[in-house]
């Protein structure tokens, strides 16, 4: 159990995915500009991420691993390695979730659909969502552990866009140089951001 | 095989190979329309692998040869495509082509591979990819998307390159791992532990961003 929370709190803080591997980076600078459209899609990915990763888990482990089809085939399979499969089954998976997750929320919650309606469709070409499940098939997560790690990138990737966000927010009152407006500036200021963020690599796990 | 030359010739006679207009397709995308610095796209994989000079050399070239492949696939295929399912058609025709250029990387540069690790796969959902498959490729010839798609992998290449450059010489103080302070004949030249983190690579891009901006005159608003 605390092994999971470590988890949660080391890909929360730690290996933010904005900080630390630059995933998401094209929604993150596209859609900062406002902080309630920023916590639109920030939740949005936090919810397609704590769904995919253990999916894809599912999938790694009972389709693409070496071997991992002998639970259907038996020994002759055990040679079977689909690995090369990987990244085009899990975008499709990626792509069909978010079909999914919309047409869920549209039914179920129609005033949420409003609200994230025009985000979700984004999502699917988020590189935080491929690269979470990249990244833990890289660590050889097991299924609970994916789950969370889905879960807390997604929260990571929330945090970094609003803070972004709310700072954007107060930047247009502020007077920058015309060529570093916009783009250049929201650069430097999330290498700031990551500065600070690396003073959590002091906290051990 | 005398039907196709006569069509060819015709084709030529329309519009030169190397039209003024197909040149600055070409050109366009290297600094008044680049896709990172202008159009915003591609900054994940730009920053990630810029640590140092190689692989970001092996990323560029890869993105590079899936843009114009996957530019080059599309363009044909536009016609067909029925626009309702283009998105996952296009993500479909790029992830084939990330897989190939993935397991030739792992066969012939393994150790380069390694070390881009799942920054090859993340090419997938790299933005200029499908930028250029849903702003040019939809609605042009091959061959002009072929130009475009070179283009845009250009403009992408020489942005990632130059960032590499500088967080390479500060933060390693080497060049394609040659050691140029050390031959230079400087040794104690002190490095900037910045650089190699992720710190150094917002910095730089930010930095060269502004440069860039200033030189071409584009504001944002």
């Amino acid at each position: 159990m605390l092994e999971l929370v470590n988890l949660g709190i080391k890909s929360i803080f730690i290996e933010n995915m904005v900080f630390a591997y630059f995933l998401g980076m094209c929604s993150y600078l596209a859609v900062s500009k406002k902080v309630d459209t920023a916590m639109g899609l920030g939740l949005a990915v936090t919810f397609v991420l704590t769904i995919t990763v253990p999916v894809n888990w599912l999938l790694q482990e009972y389709v693409l691993r070496e071997g991992a089809l002998s639970w259907l085939l038996g020994a002759q399979a055990a040679e079977i390695d689909l690995t090369f499969l990987q990244a085009i089954m899990f975008i499709a998976v990626i792509a069909s979730m978010v079909q999914l997750v919309e047409m869920i929320i549209e039914k179920v919650s129609p005033a949420l659909y409003g609200s994230l309606g025009i985000f979700l469709p984004l999502i699917a070409v988020n590189c935080a969502i491929l690269g979470s499940s990249m990244f833990m098939v890289q660590r050889e997560m097991g299924l609970g552990e994916s789950a969370v790690y889905g879960f807390s990138s997604g929260i990571g990737w929330l945090l970094a866009i609003i803070a972004i966000a709310a700072i954007r927010e107060r930047l247009k009152y502020s007077d920058v140089p015309d060529a570093m407006k916009g783009l250049g500036i929201t650069m430097v200021i999330t290498g700031l951001m990551g500065m600070a963020f690396m003073s959590f690599m002091g906290i051990a796990l | 095989m005398a039907e196709t030359v006569e069509t060819a010739e015709v084709k030529k006679a329309a519009e030169p190979l190397f039209s003024k207009r197909r040149k600055k397709i070409v050109t366009d995308p290297l600094n008044d329309d680049n896709p990172i610095t202008i159009q915003v796209l591609g900054i994940c994989s730009a920053l990630a692998v810029t640590t140092q000079l190689e692989p970001t050399f092996v990323m560029a070239i890869a993105v590079t040869v899936v843009i114009v492949f996957s530019n080059l696939i599309i363009s044909l295929m536009r016609n067909l495509i029925p626009g309702r399912i283009r998105i996952i058609v296009q993500l479909a025709v790029i992830a084939t082509l990330v897989s190939l250029v993935d397991q030739v990387l792992k066969a012939y540069f393994f150790d380069v591979s390694k070390m881009l690790s799942v920054f090859v796969s993340l090419i997938i959902t790299n933005c200029i990819v499908m930028g250029r498959l849903e702003a040019f490729a939809m609605g042009n010839k091959p061959y002009d998307s072929v130009l475009d798609g070179l283009g845009s992998g250009f403009g992408y290449a020489w942005i990632i390159l130059a960032v590499a450059f500088f967080r390479e010489l500060f933060g390693s103080g080497s060049i394609f791992g040659f050691k140029v302070f050390e031959a230079i004949g400087l040794p104690d030249f002190p490095l900037n532990g910045l650089m190699v983190s992720p710190v150094g690579a917002f910095m730089v891009l930010g930095l060269i961003i502004w440069v860039q901006r200033a030189y071409t005159g584009y504001v944002e608003k």
